[in-house]
């Protein structure tokens, strides 16, 4: 399995990657190059997964990295680790709550932006409404963990094949 | 005095409001009454310094940051109905819409809700907290005593270690010591869950395994204990090894990646139930053809009738060439296989065979195979159902539906440009249906809509359980005359060519696909008649309306071979082996039923696309119907168990079946199909296609092969249990009879006579499995209860926070400001003397 990531990490950029990675060596390919893998180039959340499992926040990922996406998000994953890399996707301005503008942003990037903007709103008020516990108008992960827990289809669609 | 909030535990009036819940008057049950009565004590104060505080924007300590204000629509509390606080609550609370200090936002920004996931200390020190419970919840219960009396059940009996001044370093020492006390699958399981980093789970690991290996060889294990340690470890080894090498096969890989690329997982589902069919048959074939067909074949009976010559037509109907081979049940012999004679039956075997020679029972082992394959596949079957309905089945059905569709609907496996857009528009299409609905809930139909509704459901279902029965009743009687005609002819030996006759058998099984061939088709067209409400509801009415074809069919079918069929063996000579026939028989249908899918998939989706592009000129190709297709895959599957008993071969045809139609539906998907336009709960359907496939399909089969092994007489010339008996009669005279030869097993004969003939064992076993029952659904009750607990101690939580944020907020306003502290308080004594 290793050496298969390994071979589709080094086809996304070839004079970069070496052949070689037993002294491990410090190469981070850019998020330009890596959201252009064909399992990722049409997900409108890439640009997020992306960024979610690099080290540095930006996008650029180590093989490391690469391997721990691909794991995080395959079949036999764990449902803990995907609810809280989900979290993390979903989480556009990183403060560790999914608040409205996460959520409006999570629906635009669903709908390519087809919705109108009164559909939107309605839309985020509702859902806020129906997961929020804690009644601080925003979804802390408990509440995403407990709405997930509820959704058996979960599972099955945050499942990337390789 | 009121304005100093003192969080020393031993402050009297703090304490008073940690007393148990008995004491009715020092507690409050409601968190808004408290804030309520805390601002009223202190209301006036608080409004004058607040009031302060917005009119001094420019104080450099404040950052604006996201305040916290309650939804309007927020429940305070379960069961209270206290308006008045409610309003005096929300006053104050609108009050408190502020912002806060930057002492404060440090403290925030640190709360453990905050920092999930997000460092890695954060993450090591919630994991050592969940190691550390794990480790005291397998180890030991404390008793109720241990407990601390609390009114606020979710601090009490916890006692984790909070104290946040541990370095790193420190905390991943002592998560190492508590996942080297716990269990290796509890082990496993925590670092699998860790989201961090695949190298600091790595390290982490190798730190386990080294100090548990160091902590191991410095104990003294006793040699015996040492080898059965290492033993185990070696077993488990070679255990991960195999399954990661089944694993690593990938079978399909590629085929199934595309499908699921273009059309998502609800297509996908159909392609893996087909995979897992698939290896159950290979099972049922390595377990019959091991136990069964190598060993017959390495011995051959005696052939008593001459071999008919191979036309082409054997390959559909199963008999002449094939009539008296491995495959079918006439072939194996009823005496045991002795490795040094291959002599007739009636030939004694020589002195000196017997003694050293393997012998083999046939006719035992038939029995036994049969019935051990039947139960390892209902094991199985049942094992997999249970953990999909786990999976799948939610306890508290509450409507978060629409949250849920925000954020588990999207599909990560769909990479095709045209699949996504789809896929997209059918998540607008639901979330503005899921809009939809939450407005017009309220509008009601009139009584006349409800009406007519009704009735088109009615004709709807009358139409079509009346062309079911009308079909079922066409095939009794055509099997029926095509019996007759059987019996006829070979008593006449009549002057037709055998090889129209052959023929004439396939008419039943053409009859049958092509009335399970048309049949759905008028199903969908009466479902395109009536409007449903929901698109599930009119999922669940065509998938009940398919399978009460089916089953009625199958039944027709099974009364058909094991009524007639076995009952007029004695009569007649074409009969005489009428286990083998009824085996060519489920050969037959099981090849014409694939040649007909295969016709259907021509026809259906080829030329219906080509028709639907060049005539009609649309640009939307058919879709592909899922659940009809997997439903045709239960029914041959059904076909091939019923058949098991008569044709031991017969999973090798259907593996054979499998893996054509895998290659044929998958080309006809990619080429003619588009991605479905409907939504799909693959979750929800693949649970209800494996229940289907354990409760009617394989029950029924199951009950067929009992009824014919424990009530039909068996035939007399043919097959292991030659003699005019039952099976089972037969298998106990083998029984007694082996018992009688090697007198050593006789605790066998016992174990039969007092266990299984016993009815009083049955009887406690049944009982006893029914109160196991009763105390699970009791158990889960119990776990709803708790759910809803837990809910409303999480809105408690939240209250909680709230509370102490805006406390914490005035205590650090007013040590930074005691200046205006006076002043105020110099006024408050003025109006109060005043």
């Amino acid at each position: 399995m290793r050496q298969i990531l390994h071979g589709r990490y080094r086809e996304l950029a070839p004079h970069l990657v070496p052949l070689d990675y037993t002294n491990n060596p410090d190469i981070k390919v850019p998020m330009a190059l890596i959201v252009t893998m064909p399992e990722l180039k049409e997900n409108p959340f890439r640009d997020r997964i992306v960024e979610t499992f690099s080290e540095d926040g930006q996008g650029n990922m180590s093989f490391n990295d690469f391997v721990d996406m691909f794991s995080a998000l395959c079949e036999t994953s764990p449902r803990e680790l995907k609810t809280i890399y989900a979290f993390k996707i979903y989480d556009f301005n990183r403060d560790n709550f999914i608040c409205k503008e996460d959520l409006q942003k999570t629906l635009n990037k669903l709908t390519k932006g087809e919705l109108t903007p009164e559909e939107v709103r309605l839309v985020c008020d509702k859902a806020i409404e129906e997961a929020d516990l804690d009644a601080d108008n925003k979804l802390s992960f408990a509440d995403f963990e407990n709405m997930i827990s509820k959704a058996p289809d979960f599972l099955s669609n945050f499942h990337v094949r390789i | 005095m009121a304005h100093n909030v003192n969080f020393d535990l031993s402050h009297p009036r703090v304490e008073a409001g940690l007393e148990s819940p008995a004491d009715e008057e020092g507690v409050h049950d409601s968190f808004s009454q408290l804030i309520a009565e805390e601002s009223q004590k202190e209301g006036p104060s608080d409004a004058i310094e607040l009031q302060y505080q917005q009119r001094n924007p420019e104080d450099k300590d404040r950052d604006n940051v996201a305040y916290l204000s309650p939804s309007e629509n927020r429940r305070w509390r379960i069961g209270s109905d206290k308006t008045g606080e409610e309003d005096k609550g929300r006053q104050t609370d609108s009050l408190l819409k502020d912002s806060w200090s930057s002492a404060t936002l440090k403290i925030l920004s640190s709360m453990p809700s905050r920092t999930i996931g997000r460092s890695r200390g954060a993450i090591i020190s919630q994991y050592y907290n969940r190691t550390a419970e794990l480790r005291r919840r397998t180890q030991r219960r404390a008793s109720i005593k241990d407990f601390s009396r609390s009114a606020r059940p979710s601090i009490r009996g916890y006692g984790v270690e909070v104290d946040t001044t541990d370095s790193a370093e420190k905390k991943q020492e002592r998560l190492i010591q508590n996942l080297q006390n716990l269990s290796a699958v509890d082990r496993v399981r925590l670092l699998k869950e860790m989201p961090l980093n695949l190298s600091e789970k790595k390290s982490l690991r190798r730190l386990t395994l080294q100090m548990t290996k160091q902590t191991r060889s410095s104990s003294n294990l006793r040699c015996c204990s040492y080898l059965k340690f290492h033993i185990i470890l070696a077993l488990r080894h070679s255990w991960y090894n195999c399954l990661s090498f089944l694993h690593s096969l990938h079978l399909w890989q590629m085929p199934l990646k595309r499908v699921s690329g273009r059309f998502g997982s609800g297509v996908l589902s159909y392609f893996l139930f087909l995979k897992t069919l698939l290896f159950f048959n290979m099972f049922l074939f390595l377990v019959l053809g091991s136990f069964l067909v190598v060993p017959q074949a390495v011995y051959p009976p005696e052939q008593l009738e001459n071999r008919k010559s191979f036309t082409g037509l054997e390959l559909f109907t199963g008999g002449g060439y094939f009539a008296n081979t491995l495959l079918y049940y006439g072939y194996y012999s009823n005496h045991t296989l002795h490795s040094c004679s291959k002599n007739n039956i009636s030939s004694p075997p020589k002195p000196e065979c017997d003694s050293k020679s393997l012998s083999y029972n046939m006719p035992l082992a038939y029995f036994f195979t049969i019935g051990l394959s039947f139960f390892v596949t209902c094991i199985i079957l049942v094992y997999s159902m249970s953990k999909s309905f786990g999976q799948s089945f939610r306890i508290d059905k509450s409507n978060g539906m629409l949250a849920m569709k925000v954020f588990c609907s999207w599909d990560f496996k769909v990479i095709k440009r045209s699949s996504v857009r789809l896929l997209s528009e059918n998540i607008r299409t639901q979330l503005k249906e899921l809009l939809g609905e939450a407005h017009h809930r309220h509008i009601r139909s009139t009584i006349s809509d409800k009406l007519v509704r009704l009735v088109m459901h009615g004709l709807g279902w009358i139409l079509c359980i009346g062309a079911t029965a009308g079909c079922v009743a066409v095939i009794y009687y055509f099997s029926d005359y095509m019996h007759k005609e059987q019996l006829k002819s070979s008593q006449n030996d009549s002057g037709d060519p055998e090889l129209l006759k052959e023929a004439s058998l396939l008419a039943l099984p053409v009859l049958v696909s092509f009335i399970n061939l048309m049949l759905p088709i008028l199903f969908q067209f009466t479902a395109w008649m009536e409007k449903y409400n929901s698109p599930s509801l009119r999922t669940f009415v065509s998938l009940s309306r398919n399978l009460i074809l089916k089953v009625s069919v199958l039944g027709v079918l099974c009364f058909h071979w094991l009524k007639r069929v076995a009952g007029s063996a004695d009569n007649n000579k074409a009969f005489k082996c009428w286990e083998s026939f009824v085996g060519q028989e489920l050969y037959r249908f099981l090849i014409i039923d694939f040649i007909f899918t295969l016709l259907a998939t021509l026809f259906g989706e080829l030329l219906w696309r080509s028709f639907s592009d060049k005539v009609l000129k649309r640009n939307r190709r058919p879709g592909f119907d899922i659940a009809k297709n997997v439903l045709d895959l239960i029914y041959g599957q059904t076909l091939a168990w019923l058949g098991l008993l008569f044709a031991p071969l017969l999973p090798a045809v259907q593996i054979l079946k499998l893996l054509l139609l895998f290659y044929i539906k998958m080309s006809s998907v990619m080429m003619n199909c588009q991605a479905p336009s409907r939504a799909y709960r693959v979750s929800q359907m693949t649970t209800i296609f494996i229940t289907l496939l354990c409760f009617p399909s394989f029950l029924g089969a199951s009950v067929c092969v009992t009824y014919t092994m424990w009530r039909l007489p068996s035939s007399e010339s043919c097959g292991p249990f030659r003699g005019n008996k039952t099976m089972i009669q037969a298998g106990k005279q083998r029984i007694v009879e082996l018992v009688k030869e090697n007198p050593n097993l006789y605790f066998l004969a016992e174990a039969h006579t007092y266990l299984v003939e016993n009815p009083l064992v049955l009887f406690v076993g049944a009982t006893i499995f029914l109160i196991v029952i009763y105390f699970q659904s009791q158990v889960v009750d119990g776990q709803r209860k708790i759910i809803a607990l837990l809910q409303e101690q999480i809105e408690n939580e939240g209250e909680d926070k709230k509370f102490l944020i805006t406390r914490l907020q005035s205590v650090h306003e007013r040590k930074r400001t005691p200046a205006r502290n006076l002043t105020s308080q110099v006024s408050l004594w003025n109006d109060r003397l005043v």
